[in-house]
């Protein structure tokens, strides 16, 4: 049958990426915990299938695959699938994952899950009104709707992302940033560090047998009588708790300070291993890479009409496989540093919910990349969204983000070096 | 009135992220007391436990036992494993903390325990191990360890027998006892049960190996200005 002749690559490619985002769900995010609920790996794999077959439905229309009315066919379930599963399937799930974790409300879980997603949607309704995204001849229930609100909230995290990527990535590889750290300021932390600890340790003994010696003496106490025993197992039960606060308070101060000694410890290591890779091939790849995108985005922030459509073919290509490997590079490195066996399944779900959004809203910018005869097919199935709206609402915040981030990361470069010269 | 002896040095390595229980089960053996409010531990939390060895017997002698619960939930950066390896040092023994109801964390004591054990391996104190396990060196180590299982409350009592048949296994790679508790039910550790005993055999495994026995190995270049004083007080 012809028909399935045509679509079997597009198929097969769609379990692919499904498998992909099977095993990515498995192998990375969720290898240090236990998966109860099986729903939550096909939801992730799921959105992430759906997201990455719009980008190759892309490159299909570039490369001129497939019939056009195949491609358009084929959009359109992309695009219903995609909208189904971030509007409703995703917001649902994670309403009910956060209400059965309260334990007051558990009992009525699938409840208050419906009131969440009803709130959910009211809010997500209420975000057309300030933004100019439609012309005004679509009805309330069209698809446009929908996919203009979507459009928003993608477009706003991809800049932000964008604009602090764009200043971090050239800061983080050029090795012209590097601090200089040498092993003999590593070790000298580290010693400070051991020996803030061996102060905690010499002031917990003492605490310790203190409120031993309290509790044996308090055993004796009991067997005196008389007002004399009274008046001294008060006084003497004071003298002893009051010096035992005066040293957890030291403890306490210690204990801070041994935290802040362990994170810079860490930070020094980093900057270190960072140093060590830069001198390596790859390291010194990416460091031209980096020179490259950061000449390349100061170009963007200066807002320079490209001089050659073809190149721009090439980038999107690059960009689209940077920014999903970026993508889940920092979703995992997100998910690591604030999940925990309670809320994981309710975080990674959020991810899938960023991420979903994000694709959705890259192919609407990438509008932009794309070469004039390409667009045509973006517009028809996006129906007549305003793009343009679009393109300036991502300069202005791809702007405020890397402005601040240069600002953010200007501080945070003056701040270390004085930190540990007052080692 | 006992009046403590030198310290004994030990250290309580995580299994994986926070989550686990080890701030609480420290809290519990330290203070005899539930903790209140956990939150996540960063870098490395001490508390000292005083411990009576050989209780009950005419050689009664009191000693610290400094309890040191390595963080997990910072990260698994390989910067943030080579300052964790600065706290490997004169490791006396070693409490191997997991999550009874979940798997994943019984299976990476072995890559923490291979950690501690193996910190001399390498100059910087990156320890690069894929995990495999080798049984051998668990037999012939000769730092106690220990076993414990947190969170057994939470397990429903259908699907106990099979948990206990895992940590059963689980004892015997390591080759060390095991104590599966509640760490917010003091009653596990009460004075007289098989857990309070088996954990009183452990400490004074310890005490023994550190102090009776002559062990040159656990010495090592940072520690050097840490020369414990050998003297032992005990007045009655």
């Amino acid at each position: 049958n012809l028909m399935v002749c045509t679509y079997l690559p597009l198929y097969s490619t769609q379990v692919l990426f499904f498998g992909f985002g099977w095993l990515f769900f498995m192998r990375q995010l969720f290898k240090d915990y236990e998966v109860r609920h099986y729903v939550v790996q096909v939801v992730f794999s799921v959105t992430f299938a759906f997201s990455c077959t719009m980008f190759e439905l892309i490159i299909f229309e570039i490369l001129g695959a497939l019939s056009s009315s195949s491609r358009y066919f084929h959009w359109k379930l992309n695009l219903y699938v995609i909208l189904l599963v971030l509007i409703f399937v995703v917001p649902f799930y994670i309403g009910y994952f956060v209400v059965s974790n309260i334990r007051l409300l558990q009992r009525q879980r699938l409840l208050f899950a419906c009131m969440v997603w009803f709130t959910f949607m009211y809010f997500f309704w209420k975000l057309g009104d300030p933004f100019p995204i439609l012309s005004p001849k679509h009805g309330i229930l069209s698809i446009e709707q929908l996919i203009s609100r979507v459009g928003v909230i993608g477009v706003t995290l991809m800049a932000l992302l964008s604009g602090f990527g764009a200043v971090n990535c050239p800061y983080t590889y050029m090795s012209y940033f590097l601090r200089n750290v040498t092993d003999s300021d590593i070790l000298a932390l580290e010693r400070r560090l051991l020996q803030t600890m061996d102060m905690i340790v010499s002031k917990k003994k003492r605490i310790a047998m203190t409120r031993r010696q309290m509790y044996q003496r308090g055993e004796d106490q009991n067997k005196q009588t008389g007002f004399w025993g009274m008046i001294k197992s008060v006084t003497s039960t004071q003298t002893g708790s009051e010096n035992l606060s005066l040293v957890q308070q030291e403890v306490d101060a210690l204990e801070e300070l041994s935290r802040q000694l362990f994170l810079e410890t860490v930070d020094l290591q980093a900057t270190k291993e960072r140093i060590e890779y830069s001198k390596t091939f790859q390291g010194k790849y990416f460091n031209f890479l980096g020179y490259f995108f950061s000449i390349y985005c100061v170009w963007k922030i200066f807002m320079v009409k490209f001089w050659s459509q073809h190149i721009s073919f090439i980038l999107v290509g690059i960009i689209i496989v940077t920014s999903i490997r970026g993508l889940l590079i920092t979703l995992t490195k997100f998910f690591y540093a604030i999940s925990s066996s309670k809320s994981s399944n309710v975080i990674v779900l959020v991810l899938a919910q960023i991420m979903g959004m994000y694709f959705v809203s890259s192919v609407l910018l990438m509008r932009m990349s794309m070469p004039l005869e390409y667009r045509s097919i973006v517009t028809e199935v996006l129906g007549e969204l305003q793009f343009n709206f679009y393109h300036r609402w991502f300069d202005v915040i791809f702007l405020v983000s890397a402005l601040s981030s240069i600002l953010f990361l200007y501080l945070a470069h003056k701040q270390a070096p004085e930190k540990h010269m007052a080692l | 009135m006992c009046s403590a002896g030198s310290r004994v040095c030990r250290k309580l390595t995580r299994c994986f992220g926070g989550g686990v229980g080890k701030s609480s089960l420290v809290h519990l053996l330290c203070q005899n007391q539930v903790l209140g409010n956990p939150s996540w531990t960063v870098g490395c939390s001490v508390d000292v436990r005083v411990q009576d060895y050989k209780e009950g017997t005419p050689e009664e002698k009191t000693f610290y036992i400094e309890l040191w619960d390595v963080g997990g939930s910072v990260g698994n950066a390989s910067s943030v494993k080579s300052t964790r390896a600065v706290f490997y040092n004169s490791v006396n023994g070693i409490i191997l903390v997991h999550d009874l109801t979940n798997k994943k964390s019984s299976q990476n004591l072995y890559r923490w325990s291979l950690e501690a054990l193996n910190k001399d391996s390498s100059p910087t104190g990156v320890i690069i191990s894929n995990g495999d396990y080798d049984r051998e060196q668990f037999a012939e180590n000769p730092v106690p360890l220990l076993l414990i299982g947190t969170k057994f409350d939470q397990i429903p009592e259908n699907k106990r027998s099979e948990v206990l048949t895992r940590t059963a296994f689980l004892s015997e790679d390591f080759n060390a006892e095991e104590i599966n508790l509640d760490c917010t039910n003091p009653r596990y550790l009460a004075a007289g049960t098989s857990n309070a005993v088996k954990l009183s055999r452990f400490f004074d495994k310890v005490i023994e190996k550190r102090y009776f026995t002559r062990d040159p190995s656990q010495m090592t270049g940072f520690t050097d200005r840490k020369r414990f004083n050998f003297k032992s007080l005990h007045y009655d």
